[in-house]
């Protein structure tokens, strides 16, 4: 693939860069004034003729014109997106698409149908062209009347600076109305401020980088200390570095461990439907993981059937993957466990087996592969705190999923009649009995609490990690470890458990690496389990002998 | 200096490890004529005192009989006498030597108490004579079991016992198809094949027919004497059938003590159990 | 008349007497109806059949290892799969330096899949896997020290019934990880494969199929006696004293945990054995025998086959395995239904097993 690799334009032809630059500052600088929309139609044309010479004029006329088309086809043709289309000569934006590649125009914006690679010669540019482009674009986007383009606009310049890009900031910046962007423009010019031979101006440059948490500003300050003669600026830039440094080690482990109660908020979800079957009735239920799995799958089905409203689908499945993975549940307590109260391990046993007919079930019923299931536009995207710590949003949904899923259901055992009765039959059968609770109903409810807790887990999972039969497998062990280190019966050491699993795994991540944090983790769990056999927070007195 | 002492005492090899520890004589010393020495035990679970600063002396050779209303301390007072439970504080020594709140529960039986528990709890699946055999005193670490062979001495303690508790027709029997009262019996067979300094027999003629009772009280006695033996009992007629010396417990410690007629008479013992409130 | 209960004299039950017979008579059958009989014969045993009879009999020796602690002992360990896989490793191994220079990169002192990750010496745990007594020595030690390390932490803070279980499935899981792991330096994904040769005889050869046949009956002759040993000695009705009423039994003066510690690692150690027999016959290990659903298995066999009996669990391991064969041939996707369905009903209609059925039949007769 002809992919350019080289970025640094700066560097060939100086001249004729500083030329270019005087070019563009003219335009950019009066765009209102100078901006002649009439300038847009000629300039496409000689982009057209697509020869260097034709393409530096054009590029410049399309600059200048202040048309509002002129960013997404020099974006277009920054990315080496735009192309001639042999059979008649027009311009089109050509993108891979499912049959080829889609054409677009890219004055009007409307699809012009598909292409074979062949069809299509590409407008090329050559390194003097690409930094003409890539200040052109800068240019639009500090005039772009949305201040998230322009922010993103001077972010992008942040991270490669060159002489006619400060140029330029240093003549918008007065104009600039908007504080977050006005302040990204401030630490680019103090960073370029950085260069200057005089030292005053650096050590005034630095006061105003200090605690910017911008990755290229560590850089520039890193390289001003590699060579800085003067001592005054010296210490300076060294103690704003660590000013830099410290910030970005806050931030660093903020991001550390919102990942790690993100990690910590699936393992709960998964763990929390197994604490009541578990914990409450001494239940090992081998096939809760694949319970989770048919949470997802109603997820999945739901989107099939209303494609067009995932969003309202994914919904719908919160309260359907219960019911289906409750229902499932109380069909399997009814049908197996119930004859086998007082034999845990068989259950053990049983339970397994229904977990590996579910599974099949899934591969034959439906497929043997993963399937998709798609995120909403709400779930994408993520909340930039800063530079240096952004938050996706599908992570902020599960961990806030998490704690509603958790308060519903301690509020379900703490208030209502059935969580009494639940509680009553987990202290003591024969006394729940004798008061009048009928416990075999409890049983059956319970377990199918317990069950639709996991379905519904499943919706959550499906938002995160593939969608496929062996779903449930993979969360099983990680959720007995959660229920086993917690304490059986306890709903609070779930929580306080699964969320510290969550970020000491993250927390082991970066310096051991994915598999060997989770064995490492399972590790500390089997030793952890023989200093406190009975978890965190253990029931404790005569109930729990014996 | 100080800080010197306290690192030096942390730091000392066998206080870091608890196999380092010297092992204590194992041997019973009864020079004094006491068996059982507990001193000030306190026990609480979840912030209810079990046991309140109990104080309690077994002679050897006595027959001792403990009551007392439910929630008493008395199962929890034969727990820690066994291991089973450790207390909060306080003191439990076995003769003039033994520790027995640093041995664990097979050391504690190997040293010379048996118990039989409230729940009959004989091995169901094996046979009565496997009962015994399984009971019996002998070297019971794994190789030595792996290779034990009966001896015909063993043979002949097995049938003496078997006859002692009469079960000999149901030698071969599984223990789980034995009556109730033949489980107790069992139980208390097995307690004698561990040939124990100390017995502690926890409600044995509970469910017992009144001949069987009988026959209970006729082995208990029996056994005092060559053996220490404390009954915790509700069955007033079968204490008094029995016992040479009673302890009532309430609420975790001693309210009194002495033969069967004096508890029975002293004020504070009908208050508890005719009195009502506390 | 109820039988006499014999104390602490080895004997063989029915169905042990009726085993080994069986066991016998393949033993000495099979190797004659593979060479000796010619292979248009409708008697002659195909050599691949011998493999695959080789390969039952190493499950089957596994199933007893396993129905040793179940069984006897209630540890319903989800582990023993890992014990297996360890001891297959450690000939995996040897069976690697035996290719010497004959790999497909033809490097005389490094296997393969080092040679592919750019390794230039050999890892030190690799070295003496090159001796024949030395690996011998590993498929025994692997499986035995994991065993012997994990049964004292878990043992002796008394961790029991299903968080045990737990507890050695985790062990089993955090292994499989491990071992998918290039780094580890046991091949990561593909495992140890490409074998050539066991002790200087070809492993594709009839003579040597039919040696590890015969040395895979052996191996379960002798761990069936073994374990058989075990049960009807004192420590085995420890065992199951154990098993039944375990605080109970501390009471009496047993130490519980030393005698589970013991009888575990014995059983770890014949399912190591189990392993190395199996890797030369089927000519690879890989990670995913650690796999939890692998462990779980070995439980289904001994469950159907009956539990606290020994020939119960070979039988188990043989008629499972069998109709795994024939199914997963026949109609691959019925298995997993048909594997789940029999834990369900073995748990809940049939908790005695085979045996169960056969000794009913023996007390009526």
């Amino acid at each position: 693939m002809p992919t350019p690799c080289v970025h640094d334009a700066t560097r060939p032809g100086a001249l004729g860069q500083r030329l270019i630059a005087a070019l563009l500052l003219i335009a950019v600088l009066i765009p209102a004034a100078a901006a002649d929309p009439a300038d847009f139609e000629p300039g496409v044309e000689l982009i057209r003729e697509n020869s260097f010479k034709s393409l530096e004029q054009g590029v410049g006329l399309v600059a200048a014109s202040g048309d509002p088309r002129a960013r997404a086809l020099l974006t277009a043709l920054q990315a080496t997106e735009l192309h001639l289309r042999k059979s008649d000569g027009a311009l089109v934006i050509a993108r891979p698409g499912a049959a080829g590649l889609d054409l677009i125009d890219p004055l009007t914006g409307d699809s012009m149908g598909t292409a074979d690679k062949g069809d299509l010669k590409r407008i090329g540019l050559n390194n003097r062209l690409r930094g003409q482009v890539r200040a052109a674009i800068a240019g639009l986007n500090l005039a772009h009347p949305d201040a998230a383009v322009r922010l993103s606009g001077v972010n992008a310049m942040l991270d490669k600076l060159d002489p006619d890009g400060v140029a330029l900031l240093r003549a918008r910046l007065d104009a600039e109305g908007d504080d977050s962007v006005r302040e990204v423009m401030t630490a680019a010019i103090a960073l370029a401020d950085l260069a200057s031979p005089d030292a005053s101006r650096r050590l005034e440059a630095l006061e105003r980088l200090d605690g910017s948490t911008h990755p290229a500003v560590r850089g520039g300050v890193q390289r001003l200390i590699a060579g800085e003669p003067d001592p005054e600026v010296l210490a300076t830039a060294n103690r704003v570095l660590r000013d830099i440094d410290f910030k970005r080690d806050l931030y660093g482990l903020a991001e550390t461990l919102f990942f790690g109660l993100s990690l910590g908020s699936v393992l709960v979800l998964a763990a929390i439907g197994l604490a009541i079957t578990f914990g409450v009735m001494g239940v090992i239920n081998m096939a809760h993981g694949e319970l989770m799995m048919l949470g997802a799958y109603t997820t999945y089905i739901l989107q099939q059937l209303m494609p067009e409203q995932i969003g309202l689908a994914l919904l719908l499945a919160i309260p359907a993957a219960f019911l289906v993975a409750g229902a499932v549940g109380v069909l399997i307590e009814r049908g197996v466990i119930r004859f086998l109260y007082g034999r845990p391990l068989e259950t053990l046993l049983a339970t397994f087996g229904v977990s590996l007919i579910l599974q099949q079930l899934v591969r034959t019923l439906i497929s043997p592969q993963n399937v998709p299931v798609a995120n909403p536009d709400w779930m994408s995207g993520s909340w930039q705190v800063n530079s240096l710590l952004s938050l996706t949003m599908n992570r902020m949904y599960i961990i806030a999923f998490c704690l509603i899923v958790f308060a519903a259901l301690f509020l379900v055992l703490r208030r209502t009649n059935l969580g009494l009765q639940v509680r009553a039959v987990s202290q003591n059968r024969a006394m729940a009995r004798a008061m009048g609770v009928r416990s075999a109903r409890v049983d059956a409810l319970t377990f199918g609490l317990g069950s639709g807790i996991a379905g519904v887990a499943g919706v959550a999972l499906s938002q995160i990690t593939n969608v496929g039969p062996n779903l449930g497998q993979t969360y099983i062990i990680d959720s007995f470890m959660v229920v086993v280190f917690g304490g059986v019966g306890n709903l609070w050491g779930t929580l306080v458990a699964g969320m510290s699993l969550g970020v000491i795994n993250k927390i082991l991540e970066p310096w051991a690496g994915a598999v060997l944090a989770k064995i490492l983790v399972l590790v500390f769990i089997i030793l952890f389990i023989q200093k406190r056999p009975r978890g965190l927070f253990p029931q404790k007195g005569r109930a729990a002998e014996g | 200096m100080k800080t010197l002492d306290n690192l030096r005492a942390a730091m000392r090899r066998d206080q870091v490890w608890d196999f380092m520890v010297p092992r204590q004589a194992l041997e019973l010393d009864m020079s004094h004529g006491t068996i059982l020495y507990l001193e000030d035990i306190s026990v609480t679970f979840d912030g209810f005192r079990a046991i309140n600063h109990l104080n309690l002396y077994i002679d050897a050779g006595e027959l001792r009989c403990i009551i007392g209303p439910n929630g008493a301390g008395k199962t929890t007072m034969m727990d820690i006498i066994t291991g089973k439970t450790r207390p909060d504080t306080g003191t439990a020594w076995f003769g003039q030597t033994i520790d027995l709140l640093r041995l664990s529960e097979p050391e504690i039986a190997s040293v010379g108490i048996g118990r039989k528990f409230q729940k009959p709890t004989v091995f169901e699946q094996h046979a009565v004579l496997e009962n015994l055999e399984l009971a019996m005193a002998a070297d019971k670490r794994v190789w030595p079991t792996l290779l034990a062979r009966l001896t015909p001495e063993q043979r002949e303690r097995i049938d003496e016992v078997l006859e002692t508790i009469g079960l000999q027709d149901q030698r071969d029997q599984r223990a789980g198809a034995l009556s109730h009262g033949q489980k107790q019996w069992l139980e208390i067979g097995m307690l004698l094949m561990q040939n124990p300094y100390l017995l502690l027999v926890d409600e044995p003629v509970a469910g017992m027919t009144h001949q069987e009772m009988d026959r209970t009280a006729e082995l208990l006695r029996s056994l005092a004497g060559k053996h220490s033996v404390v009954v915790v009992e509700h069955d007033m007629d079968f204490v008094r059938s029995i016992a040479d010396k009673v302890t009532v417990l309430h609420q975790g410690s001693v309210l009194a003590e002495g033969s069967m007629d004096e508890v029975r008479n002293d004020p504070r013992v009908i208050e508890v159990y005719l009195g009502g409130g506390p | 008349m109820p039988p006499v209960t014999r104390l602490g004299t080895f004997h063989l039950d029915r169905g042990g007497q009726i085993f080994l017979a069986l066991l016998a008579l393949t033993t000495l059958l099979v190797p004659v109806l593979n060479l000796a009989v010619p292979a248009d014969s409708s008697l002659h045993v195909s050599t691949f059949t011998v493999t695959l009879l080789g390969k039952y009999l190493t499950y089957a020796l596994l199933a007893v290892a396993v129905d040793l602690v179940w069984g006897y002992l209630g540890i319903l360990s989800l582990g023993h799969a890992a014990f297996f896989a360890l001891g297959g490793y450690a000939m995996g191994m040897y069976l690697m330096r035996q290719i010497g220079d004959r790999g497909v990169y033809g490097n005389p002192e490094l296997p393969d899949f080092m040679v592919f990750l750019n390794w230039s010496e050999l890892p030190w745990f690799w070295h003496g896997f090159d001796m024949f007594w030395f690996a011998a020595l590993m498929v025994v030690l692997a499986p035995g020290l994991l065993a012997f390390v994990f049964g004292w932490l878990a043992f002796r803070s008394r961790v029991t019934g299903v968080y045990l279980s737990i507890i050695t499935q985790a062990l089993t899981y955090a292994l499989m990880l491990a071992f998918f792991r290039n780094e580890m330096g046991f091949g990561g994904n593909n495992g140890l494969t490409d074998f050539k040769d066991l002790l200087g005889f070809d492993l594709q050869s009839d003579a040597t199929r039919i040696g590890l046949f015969v040395a895979s009956a052996l191996a379960l002759a002798g761990g069936y006696l073994a374990c058989r040993a075990i049960v009807t000695s004192k420590l085995g009705r420890v065992a199951v004293a154990i098993r039944d009423a375990e605080s109970r039994t501390r009471f009496i003066g047993y130490r519980v945990e030393h005698v589970k510690l013991w009888i575990f690692t014995f059983s770890a150690v014949l399912a190591g054995i189990a392993g190395a027999l199996y890797v030369p016959q089927v000519g690879i290990i890989n990670p995913g025998e650690f796999s939890p659903l692998n462990s779980i298995e070995i439980l289904i066999w001994v469950a159907i086959g009956g539990r606290a009996t020994l020939y119960g669990a070979v039988l188990g391991a043989i008629l499972v395995n069998y109709g795994k064969t024939y199914l997963t041939g026949v109609m691959p996707d019925a298995w997993l239904f048909v594997l789940g369905g029999l834990f369900v009903l073995v748990t809940l209609l049939l908790p005695q097993g085979l045996a169960g059925l056969f000794r009913r039949k023996e007390t009526t007769a």
